[in-house]
């Protein structure tokens, strides 16, 4: 025991909590919970950083921010808006930026930390994908995960659409035009967003309510229970030496994570900062106050509402369809609701599909080297693939600025593009897996490549192979061998039919598109088959640099 | 052996002799090439206009036609187009064209000031249109600002982007950046109305007004409030910096933590 | 040395590969070496020192620095600021993790993991408990008493959702979707100044945006700019190919409305050479001499043409409100 003076007082704190809340059993089961040891593990957390950074200096905005619609006359410093008519919303931003010491500081930091948030969600999301670390019994995080990313969509909407400037007044309309598209109830879904006709007087109020305790509230608690998961589970961790799906390796939280992650804190933050002191984000000051007429050049949402804005571009007019008196205008809803579902549906799903092909039922700790999982990885990069594609049909305007290209040549080859380089990424994504796959293969029986060649008296030349150490080795030959489903036979002994067949014939097909390409790994036997192969010389070959240290002459 | 000899072996020799052949290749070039292709004879018939058709006929007839009334399908008649727009084509490089197309894009200038006037008195000869404006009209200090930016962003900026950085149209078309043309050009620019640009003429802008987006554009391009403005092309080029900057930053931090330390 | 071992092919061999159990743990040149423990150390109080060092340069900053003038000063103060916070952050973040890597104990640990389901004797016990939670509840065979449990709990969110619902909406007055302020003899005014037009003005070429007159003075004026932005445009006659309606143009001068009927943005850019209307959200391109057919782009339908004349004045002015309703489409918008 410590006779200091904060030894005395962390002893006498520590006894008054634990009397009053039991908090030892928390401390002793936690202080030394080990984690284990990777830097994509660090992606999530560059997403709770980027929240509390929000968090953070958010609270700060709302202190200057009104959410108000009410117009007001401009008479604040910014020479190009003196005397013009805005919004008490857009007013207020004014103020907090060119006013207020360290208010654009913090709208800068705010807006790129948004950014930083939604790129992090999904960087995060990619790596437990590939991984395969939304294998039981991690489905429910994975689908918490993903009801964050939306949750983080509206969150971003809803944020740059308060300063009710030109550029997000028009996303507004946007959103507005789609809700409208809505069969049956889609006038009157608008009047209920805009509390009436567009653009009404009750949306910033509304989504400022939606921005600042909604979002955030559904998004703390379910952040909360996201890393309450990582602790109850244990993190997984990448298959290697000593690491087994029984186990976890690592350093303990106390003192290693700590300060690990605490300090990771800190570095977020401070890049967030370094971004809002250097670079501009925003400049509502130069889209003018919204008004319905105006609207600019560029005319795009921030960078996650991309995927969106792109389909709502490649998609051709023709599609809207009249029935009678009434109007389903499909050129608006298939990219405006259809396609997010059916390019993040099978994200959501995919754990639940990926148990029910392969008959799965046992707890997974233990990563998957991407390479090893080649349909999964396929069809992950396949959709990453889709989405880009997407991004850049948002962006194809400034595509062809930049590029001097046609901006109508831009938006036909995208068209065709977006059905056609995700299924050509599927097939390559799927070779290359095989291949690496074969390479290591290849690695464990031959050895790595020296370089060194040795010639025999009799004229023969090889090259030298260094074997893998044991810890080389493991790696690459611990993963087990996924196979398609084997089910039981059709009919029995007697030739009685047995129901469910059928059901399980399409389950087998189905993981027969999984897993009947693939590369098996060395196994033992095949292994003590490769060294009986190898060129009898070689091993002499192999031994002589030690032989020859070891005074012998080297063999004619 | 003198000095100079005794460093012919230098290993920076091959580099000198580099550097003066390009210098002496460069020269002989600057010395050689044939030079513009205005066949002015230096003010031989005195008058402005006569100049003018002189040059219009070696350089512009050719798809203008002769008499300047244009050709169909190639480029428009210059009757009644005024000074105005002679002055911001030829001044600005866009005339004459290298290849017939809805797109004249900015290049070198290929007359020098007197030329350009005495072309623009030719076409204003030909028939009435907008003159050249006076030095007042386009100063930036007699501009209101915030009636400028009001006035650009109902007209301008979904062409131009909302503060001059340019924009797409179709086909291939776009509408440039402001920020490095002078404010006579800007004026007649929009008093002219050239290629894709519609025509602002007095009545629907007036010059006042003119002067007031002048004013308003004159502030453009500088020190952005932010810091780095980023080329002022809206949220993508902020995701991508984002993504580039922000993540990868993140991201480099991350792979030094996890590092084993040696 | 070799590390090339020999299996047998004999029955015994195993059908994979076994685990070779966490590797040796190397010593950091810091464990070995006092003196680069001693750098280290140093270098985690630099960093410290750093933070503090732009903690102070914040402070300095925040009083010296004035705001609320020129771009210039606005953004030397946000420079200022954001730097001198960017390293009061970062140097403790790295000072943190510099310390992490460099002088904690990095010796690496195993631990065992528990499978996620309870055992079986908990399972039981649980079950057990719920069944005699049940049964005190005296709830089974009283079926009546199930349902009205659940019926009155579903029904009263009514009492919540309604209200909610109901006044959310405004008046619900959807009809005023399918009209606009535009009337017989409605003058046609630029936008934002709200000057009248006279036809004389325009020459071929001209492009004007316009709103109607008096668009200040109703109640709610931006609610009505948005449906009632129009664009003008003046074409030389003989390139007039289609219009929407017998006489609805004056001399080769054309009025839209400005909102596109794709998903409601301003139809802005207006290219003179080629009369082609583009709109900047989703590149949907009207043919302004073929009655504003969509030739490109997600749109279905043309822009509504607003059917205009001059008055005794010369005066542009509208003829009559869209024959349609502006805007993107919606369900009832032909009723």
């Amino acid at each position: 025991m410590s006779t200091s003076m904060t030894g005395k007082v962390a002893a006498g704190t520590a006894d008054w909590l634990d009397s009053r809340t039991g908090i030892g059993y928390a401390v002793k089961g936690l202080a030394r919970k080990i984690f284990p040891e990777h830097w994509s593990f660090m992606l999530g957390e560059i997403a709770l950083y980027s929240f509390i950074t929000l968090l953070v200096t958010g609270v700060f905005l709302t202190m200057f921010f009104v959410p108000s619609m009410n117009e007001v006359e401009y008479t604040g410093p910014w020479t190009a808006l003196s005397g013009s008519q805005m919004s008490e919303a857009y007013a207020s931003t004014l103020r907090l930026s060119f006013e207020v010491r360290g208010g654009l500081l913090m709208r800068q930091i705010h807006h790129w930390a948004a950014l930083v948030f939604m790129a992090a969600i999904v960087t995060h999301m990619m790596r437990v994908f590939f991984t395969g670390a939304f294998r039981k019994p991690r489905e429910v995080n994975w689908i918490i995960g993903f009801v964050l990313l939306t949750l983080g969509l509206a969150a971003g909407f809803s944020g740059y659409s308060l300063p009710d400037d030109v550029l997000s007044g028009n996303g507004l309309r946007i959103a507005e035009g789609i809700t409208r598209a809505v069969p049956i109830l889609g006038s009157y879904a608008a009047f209920f967003i805009f509390g009436g006709e567009f653009p009404g007087q009750d949306l910033i109020p509304r989504l400022f309510t939606v921005h600042i305790l909604l979002v955030p509230g559904l998004i703390l608690a379910l952040v909360g229970l996201h890393l309450a998961f990582v602790f109850l589970h244990k993190h997984t961790q990448f298959p290697g030496s000593g690491r087994s799906n029984e186990n976890v390796v690592g350093y303990p939280f106390f003192p290693i994570y700590v300060a690990k992650a605490g300090g990771f804190f800190f570095i977020v933050f401070g890049i967030l900062a370094l971004m809002g002191a250097t670079m501009q984000i925003n400049p509502i000051w130069n889209y003018g106050a919204y008004d319905p007429s105006p609207v600019s050049a560029g005319a795009q949402p921030d960078w996650y509402m991309l995927f969106l804005e792109g389909a709502l571009r490649l998609m051709p007019g023709q599609a809207e369809v009249v029935f009678g008196d009434f109007t389903v205008p499909f050129n608006v809803i298939v990219p405006g609701m259809i396609l997010p579902l059916l390019l993040l549906g099978p994200l959501a799903a995919y754990p639940f599909v990926e148990s029910w092909v392969t008959g799965d039922r046992r707890e997974h700790h233990l990563l998957d080297r991407p390479r090893n999982a080649p349909f999964r990885t396929a069809f992950g990069v396949s959709l990453l693939t889709a989405f880009v594609v997407l991004i850049l049909a948002g962006s194809n305007d400034l595509l062809a600025t930049h590029f001097r290209l046609s901006l109508n040549d831009i938006t036909w080859t995208l068209r065709f593009a977006v059905f056609i380089l995700p299924a050509v990424a599927f097939s390559v994504t799927k070779r290359v897996c095989l291949a690496l796959q074969r390479k290591d293969r290849e690695l464990v029986l031959h050895g790595h490549e020296t370089g060194r060649i040795v010639r025999f008296a009799s004229g023969e030349y090889v090259e030298v192979h260094r074997p893998l150490d044991e810890h080389e080795r493991w790696l690459r030959v611990q993963h087990e061998p996924r196979r398609p489903l084997v089910i039981a036979p059709a009919a029995d002994a007697r030739g009685v039919r047995r129901p469910g067949y059928r059901a399980d014939r399409m389950r087998q097909r189905v993981s027969e598109l999984f897993f009947e390409d693939r590369v098996e790994p060395v196994t033992p036997a095949e292994y003590a088959a490769a060294q009986d192969h190898a060129h009898p010389a070689l091993q002499a070959a192999h031994d002589e640099p030690a032989a020859i240290a070891a005074g012998a002459r080297p063999e004619v | 052996m003198t000095s100079l000899a005794a460093r012919r072996h230098d290993r920076r020799a091959p580099l000198v002799l580099l550097l003066l052949a390009l210098a002496l290749l460069g020269a002989s070039y600057a010395a050689l090439s044939p030079s513009r292709a205005d066949a002015a004879p230096t003010a031989a018939s005195g008058s402005d206009v006569e100049a003018g058709a002189k040059l219009f006929t070696a350089n512009c007839a050719t798809c203008h036609g002769r008499n300047a009334t244009g050709t169909e399908g190639i480029a428009p008649s210059l009757v009644g187009v005024g000074a105005a727009a002679v002055d911001f084509q030829v001044g600005t490089g866009r005339m004459p064209m290298a290849m017939s197309g809805p797109q004249a894009p900015v290049k070198p200038v290929q007359f020098n000031q007197e030329q350009i006037a005495q072309l623009a008195a030719y076409v204003a000869s030909l028939g009435p249109g907008p003159s050249v404006p006076t030095a007042d009209q386009v100063d930036p200090a007699g501009g209101d600002a915030a009636n400028g930016m009001a006035v650009f962003r109902t007209n301008c900026a979904m062409c131009h982007n909302a503060v001059g950085a340019g924009g797409a149209l179709s086909q291939g078309k776009y509408a440039p950046n402001l920020w490095e043309t002078s404010p006579t050009h800007i004026y007649e620019a929009m008093l002219t109305g050239p290629q894709a640009m519609p025509v602002f003429n007095d009545a629907t802008l007036t010059s006042q007004e003119k002067r007031d987006v002048i004013a308003f554009l004159d502030l453009q391009g500088g020190t952005s409030p932010g810091g780095l403005d980023l080329g002022s092309l809206g949220p993508v080029s902020e995701g991508l910096w984002a993504w580039v900057v922000g993540l990868g930053l993140a991201i480099g931090a991350a792979v030094w933590i996890g590092a084993k330390s040696s | 040395m070799s590390t090339v071992e020999k299996y047998d092919e004999n029955p015994a061999t195993p059908a994979r590969f076994t685990d070779p159990g966490v590797p040796e743990h190397h010593p950091r040149r810091g464990d070995l070496d006092p003196r680069q423990n001693k750098k280290s150390e140093r270098i985690v109080l630099g960093l410290f020192a750093l933070s503090t060092l732009g903690t102070l340069g914040f402070l300095v900053a925040y009083f010296a620095l004035p705001v609320g003038g020129s771009p210039e000063g606005i953004a030397r103060s946000n420079l200022a600021l954001g730097l001198g916070l960017a390293f009061a952050l970062l140097g403790i973040g790295t000072a943190a993790i510099h310390w992490s890597k460099a002088l904690m104990n990095n010796h690496e640990r195993v631990e065992q993991r528990h499978v996620m389901a309870s055992p079986p004797a908990v399972r039981e016990a649980a079950v057990a408990n719920l069944t005699d939670g049940v049964k005190d509840s005296s709830i089974s065979r009283r079926g009546l008493l199930k349902s009205a449990l659940v019926g009155s709990v579903a029904l009263f969110p009514l009492t919540i959702a309604v209200p909610l619902i109901g006044e959310v909406g405004e008046n619900w007055n959807v009809g005023a979707l399918k009209h606009t302020m535009w009337r017989k003899g409605l003058k046609l005014t630029v936008d934002p100044s709200g000057r009248a037009i006279k036809a004389s003005e325009l020459e071929i070429g001209s492009v004007v945006h316009v709103i109607p007159e008096g668009l200040e003075e109703t109640p709610h004026p931006l609610d009505e700019k948005a449906k009632a932005v129009v664009l003008l445009l003046r074409l030389d006659p003989a390139d007039i190919k289609s219009e929407q309606g017998e006489g609805w143009s004056y001399e080769g001068i054309l009025a839209f409305s400005k909102i596109c009927t794709h998903v409601g943005c301003p139809v802005a850019l207006a290219e003179q050479n080629t009369h082609h209307l583009l709109c900047p959200c989703h590149q949907s391109t009207f043919d302004i001499a073929d009655g504003a057919r969509v030739i490109f782009g997600p749109a279905k339908r043309p822009l509504p043409q607003l059917p205009i004349t001059v008055d005794d004045e010369g005066y542009l002015v509208a003829q009559a409100d869209f024959a349609e309703p502006i805007g993107s489409s919606f369900w009832e918008r032909l009723r």
